[in-house]
C-alpha cells in the first residue's frame, strides 16, 4: 500500500517498465464503483433474427420461413431494424443510451457451445486453452477493493463463466433473502488446506461470510419487474446494486437460444423477455440514481447461421450482433452489417474481435491500464460518453 | 487435536489377515457407490484389493430392481400431443401436470433403486454413462423415453463401450435430444455428429468441421416411429453418397461412421481420462490414462475389464487421492440416505433437493452434462447443502424443495415443487448410534472414520451430545469429500 502510493507519487510506473511487478504496482487504483452487468443469452443468440438488415435480399433469400417482414421490423435506420419483440427498447435507442455492434466474433470460430462459451468467458484464441475467466484475469492484476462485498456476483445460475477461477470472490445466489438467511447460520471458521477440493469448499465458506455482511435485502423498488425468470434476475440484480455494499460485476443469464428447431415463437418470446428485463433494469438504475455508473453488455458463445435449417430453426453460427446499453453509453449502430453474400463455410465473417468489448470494460470503463488484459492486442470500441 | 485425529487416521485398524482393512474398503465403496454403511465396509475389509474388486463388479446387474412406474411405460404419441395444441386450456395444463407428475415419479424411480440396490456401482456406472450420452428431459419431453434411454444405459453398464455407442445412436432419447429426427438428406442437421465426436468419442479439436458436415449425411434418416416411439430408419430421407470423415472416403452409413470413430485410438484415451476422473482424482495421470486406454483397445472396449484395472491400479488407492474429489448432489443425499439408513417411502423430494442442489437426473444442463468438480460449489450449492443437511440431524422436517438452491438452469421450475418431507425422513440418532457400542470416545472416533473421508477441519467438542456431534461433522466441509 504505501509502495504503491509512493510509486505513484514519484510517477515511477512510466520510469520502471522493465519490472513488470513495480509496473503493475504503480497501476493506478481502478474505478469498481463503476458497475458492469453482463448479459449471457445462452445457447446462441440470433443475432441476425434480433438486428435485422431488412432492406437487403440476400437476408429473405437465406431466411424464407424464418425472416422478419420489412413491415414488422422496428426500423433504426434504412437497412437495419430490431425485432419486433425487441420493442421496449427503442426508448433507450431514442435516448441514444443504447449501443448495437454488429459483426462480433474472432478468428477460426469453433461451433461447439462449450468450447466456444468457454473462449469468450475466459477471452481465449480459438486454440488457446486458458483456465481463468477473463473477468479473474482482470481481478488478478487489479483486485476491486477488499471490503466490496464480493467481486462478482452471479443470478440464477451456478455457472461463474468470466468469474471462474483465480482469486476472484464470486457469490451465486438465486434471490438476496434466501442467500442471507442462508448464510447467517455459517459459523465462524475458516483455515487452509493443501487438498484442492477442500480448499475450495474453505474459500467458498468465506467469501459467503463476507458477501453476507455487506449484502441486504428488501429494497422496495417503484420499477415493475417482468414475471419471468428473467425478470426475477433482473429484480435479484436491482437488489445487489441497491444493498450498496460494493460490487464490481454482476452476470445474468437467459436461458433456451439454442433455437435449432421451430425458432419462430420461441425467439419472439424470448427477445421480449430480454428487452422487458433490460427496460426494467434501467428504470429501478435510475431509481438508485445508479444509471451513470452502470454498463449492461450482452453476450453468448455464437450467433446463429444466416441459412435456416429444414426444421423451423438455426444452426450454430458465428459473428453475432451484441447491445450495450447504460448512462454513459453513446448510442448508434458499431461494427459491421452482415455481409450475406460473402459468407465463409456459411457462416459470417467477423468484423468486431469479442475482446475489443472487453477492453471496453477494463480501460474505458474501470479506467485500468491499456494493455493490462490481452496484450492490449485489442483496442477498444468507442462506445462510451466517458 | 486436529494433529491427533490426523494421527489416527493414519494407523491401520487392525482387521483380517490378508485383507485390505477398513480405510480401503471405505475407500472402494464410497467411490464405487454412495456413502457405505459400517457393515458393508466390514465385509469388505477382509477381502484382497483384487477380490474386492471383483466381487463389486460381479455384482453389477444389467436392469433395475425396481419396477418403473406404470407412467413410464406408455408412450405419448405425437398425434396426441399435436391435438392438444388446440385443446381448451384447462385441458393443457391438466396434461402439463400430469407431465410434469410422471416426470417426478420418474426420477423418484431412480433414487429408489439408488438407494436400495445391493449394486450401487451399477447405479454409478448408470448415472456416469447419463453423464457421457446426455439426453434431457427438457427437450425430449417424454418420460417413456428417458426412461428407456436409463435402462439401456444400465444394461450397458459394464457392458461393451462399442456397443453402447451404437446402441446410443439409435436410443429414440437421443435422436430427439441431439436432433437427429430433423436430420435428413439435402438438409443435415449436425448436432449428432458433433457431439458424438467431441463428447461421446474422440473429445474436441481430434476433428474437422469438414469431418462433422460429412459425417452428419451418414446419420439422415435415423428417427424415430412417430406412434410407437421406437427407433426408425427412413431410407427415402438418407443420404447414401460418398463421405470422408477423418480422411477415410466411402458410402458411408452412421454406423459406418462410429465405426471409424472407436477405431481411433483417441477415443479409449478420452473415455478413460473421463472414468479417471469420476472414479481416482480431478486431474488424470497421462501416463496411466495411456496404459488403462491401452486395457480398454486390448479388450475391445470391454467396459468391466477397464474397470477391475482401474480399480485395482495404485493410483486408486493411492493417499495422494483420497478425499479428493467433491460429492456430487446425488452422490451427497442418496449417501447420506444410505449411510443414515433412512428409507422415506417418497422420494420426490429427494430429487427435487438434488436438483436445487445442482443435479436434476434426467435433466443434465447441457450436452456436455454436469462439470462437477469443483463445480458443484459455490456460494449458491454449498449454503443449499449445508441447510439440507442441517435440518435432518435437527430433527426437524426437511426443507420444501421450492425454493432453496439453485433453480435447474434452463428449464421451468414445476408448478408442484413445494412438495414437503414426510415424517420418514427423520433421522433415527438413538438406534444408529447403538452400533457402535457405549465408550463415548471410541465410539465417537469410529463415527468420525466412518463419517468423513478424512479427518474434520473443525473437531467437535468431547461434551457435545450425540445428534449434536453428528451434526458437526456432516457441517464439516471435509463431509463434501469422497
Amino acid at each position: 500500500m504505501l509502495r504503491r502510493d509512493f510509486l505513484r507519487l514519484i510517477g515511477a510506473g512510466a520510469l520502471i517498465p522493465w519490472n513488470a511487478q513495480l509496473a503493475f504496482a504503480a497501476a493506478p487504483a481502478a474505478d469498481y464503483r463503476r458497475l458492469l452487468v453482463l448479459v449471457e443469452l445462452k445457447g446462441g443468440n440470433d443475432g441476425l433474427n434480433s438486428v435485422i438488415p431488412y432492406a437487403d435480399t440476400s437476408y429473405y433469400r437465406l431466411r424464407p420461413r424464418l425472416g422478419i417482414a420489412r413491415d414488422q421490423v422496428v426500423q433504426l435506420d434504412t437497412a437495419t431494424g430490431l425485432h419486433p419483440a425487441l420493442k421496449p427498447l427503442w426508448p433507450l435507442w431514442q435516448a441514444q443510451e443504447l449501443a448495437i455492434v454488429q459483426g462480433i466474433g474472432y478468428p477460426k470460430p469453433n461451433l461447439s457451445h462449450f468450447r466456444s462459451i468457454e473462449i469468450w468467458d475466459t477471452a481465449s484464441d480459438s486454440d488457446d486453452y486458458l483456465e481463468q475467466g477473463w473477468l479473474s484475469q482482470v481481478f488478478g492484476r487489479n483486485p476491486p477493493p477488499r471490503p466490496f462485498a464480493a467481486d462478482g456476483v452471479v443470478v440464477g445460475s451456478s455457472e461463474l463463466g468470466p468469474l471462474a477461477g483465480g482469486s476472484t470472490r464470486a457469490i451465486a445466489l438465486a434471490n438476496t433473502e434466501q442467500f442471507l438467511r442462508q448464510a447467517k447460520q455459517m459459523q465462524a471458521g475458516g483455515g487452509q488446506s493443501r487438498n484442492p477440493a477442500l480448499a475450495h469448499l474453505l474459500k467458498v465458506e468465506g467469501d459467503i461470510r463476507q458477501a453476507a455482511s455487506g449484502l441486504k435485502s428488501g429494497h422496495s423498488f417503484r420499477t415493475a419487474f417482468p414475471k419471468n425468470g428473467f425478470g426475477n434476475n433482473i429484480k435479484t440484480a436491482a437488489q445487489v446494486v441497491a444493498a450498496n455494499a460494493g460490487v464490481a460485476v454482476i452476470k445474468l443469464s437467459h436461458n433456451g437460444f439454442d433455437t435449432h428447431s421451430n425458432q419462430l415463437n420461441v425467439h419472439a418470446r424470448l427477445l421480449s423477455e430480454l428487452a422487458e428485463g433490460l427496460a426494467a433494469f434501467k428504470s429501478a438504475m435510475q431509481e438508485l440514481n445508479r444509471w451513470d455508473t452502470t454498463l449492461v453488455m450482452t453476450y453468448a458463445e455464437f450467433g446463429r447461421r444466416p441459412q435456416e435449417n429444414g426444421s423451423g430453426g438455426t444452426d450454430h453460427g458465428t459473428a453475432n450482433a451484441h447491445f450495450l446499453l447504460g448512462g454513459r453509453v453513446q448510442g448508434g449502430l458499431y461494427g459491421e452489417r452482415p455481409a450475406l453474400t460473402q459468407l465463409e463455410s456459411g457462416n459470417l465473417r467477423y468484423a468486431v474481435d469479442f475482446r475489443q468489448l472487453y477492453a471496453v470494460a477494463a480501460e474505458r470503463w474501470w479506467g485500468l491500464p491499456a494493455r493490462s488484459l490481452f496484450g492490449g492486442k485489442f483496442a477498444p470500441l468507442a462506445v462510451l460518453r466517458v | 487435536m486436529r494433529a491427533l485425529l490426523t494421527v489416527l487416521f493414519l494407523l491401520p485398524i487392525p482387521v483380517f489377515a490378508a485383507g485390505m482393512g477398513y480405510d480401503d474398503a471405505r475407500h472402494l465403496l464410497t467411490r464405487t457407490g454412495f456413502a457405505p454403511t459400517g457393515s458393508e465396509i466390514q465385509k469388505y475389509a477382509a477381502l484382497t484389493r483384487d477380490a474386492a474388486a471383483d466381487r463389486l463388479l460381479a455384482g453389477v446387474h444389467t436392469e433395475a430392481r425396481t419396477p418403473l412406474p406404470d407412467s413410464a411405460l406408455e408412450f405419448v404419441p405425437r398425434e396426441r400431443l399435436r391435438k392438444l395444441k388446440n385443446a381448451p386450456e384447462a385441458e393443457r395444463k391438466a396434461f402439463l401436470r400430469e407431465q410434469i407428475e410422471k416426470s417426478l415419479e420418474l426420477r423418484a424411480w431412480w433414487y429408489r433403486e439408488m438407494l436400495e440396490t445391493d449394486s450401487p456401482l451399477t447405479e454409478k456406472m448408470t448415472l456416469f454413462w447419463h453423464n457421457h450420452f446426455v439426453s434431457s428431459q427438457q427437450k425430449v419431453k417424454s418420460p417413456v423415453l428417458m426412461a428407456r434411454q436409463n435402462q439401456l444405459l444400465r444394461r450397458y453398464a459394464l457392458g461393451n463401450f462399442g456397443e453402447l455407442l451404437h446402441a446410443v445412436a439409435r436410443d429414440p432419447a437421443m435422436v430427439v435430444y441431439l436432433d437427429n429426427v430433423s436430420n435428413k438428406k439435402g438438409s443435415p442437421n449436425e448436432n449428432f455428429a458433433r457431439e458424438v465426436m467431441e463428447l461421446f468419442t474422440l473429445g474436441e479439436g481430434q476433428y474437422s468441421e469438414q469431418d462433422i458436415k460429412e459425417a452428419a449425411r451418414a446419420f439422415t434418416g435415423w428417427s424415430l416411429d412417430r406412434k410407437t416411439g421406437e427407433y426408425r430408419f427412413y431410407r427415402r430421407l438418407h443420404d447414401s453418397g460418398e463421405k470422408t470423415v477423418l480422411g477415410r472416403r466411402g458410402n458411408f452409413n452412421g454406423d459406418e461412421v462410429l465405426d471409424i470413430l472407436l477405431a481411433q485410438p483417441a477415443t479409449a484415451e478420452f473415455v478413460t481420462g473421463k472414468l479417471w476422473r469420476e472414479f481416482i482424482s480431478p486431474v488424470a495421470d497421462a501416463t496411466e490414462v495411456k496404459r488403462l486406454a491401452g486395457v480398454f483397445r486390448d479388450s475391445r472396449y470391454n467396459t468391466r475389464a477397464l474397470m477391475r484395472a482401474l480399480l485395482t491400479s495404485d493410483s486408486f488407492f493411492a493417499p495422494q487421492n483420497r478425499a479428493v474429489l467433491i460429492k456430487s448432489p446425488v452422490e451427497l443425499v442418496v449417501g447420506t440416505l444410505r449411510l443414515f439408513e433412512i428409507h422415506p417411502a417418497d422420494l420426490r423430494p429427494v430429487a427435487l433437493a438434488a436438483r436445487n442442489l445442482g443435479q436434476d437426473v434426467f435433466g443434465p444442463p447441457n450436452v456436455k452434462g454436469w462439470p462437477g468438480g469443483e463445480a458443484w460449489i459455490n456460494s449458491a450449492t454449498l449454503l443449499g447443502r449445508r441447510q439440507l443437511l442441517a435440518r435432518l440431524f435437527r430433527a426437524e422436517e426437511m426443507p420444501a424443495a421450492s425454493d432453496d438452491g439453485m433453480a435447474g438452469r434452463g428449464g421451468k421450475r414445476p408448478q408442484r415443487m413445494a412438495l414437503r418431507m414426510q415424517p420418514d425422513y427423520l433421522f433415527n440418532g438413538a438406534h444408529w448410534f447403538s452400533q457402535f457400542g457405549a465408550n463415548g470416545s471410541a465410539a465417537r472416533q469410529q463415527v468420525t472414520r466412518l463419517v468423513l473421508a478424512t479427518a474434520p477441519q473443525e473437531t467437535p467438542p468431547a461434551s457435545t451430545d450425540n445428534l449434536s456431534f453428528l451434526s458437526a461433522l456432516v457441517l464439516d466441509p471435509v463431509y463434501q469429500l469422497k
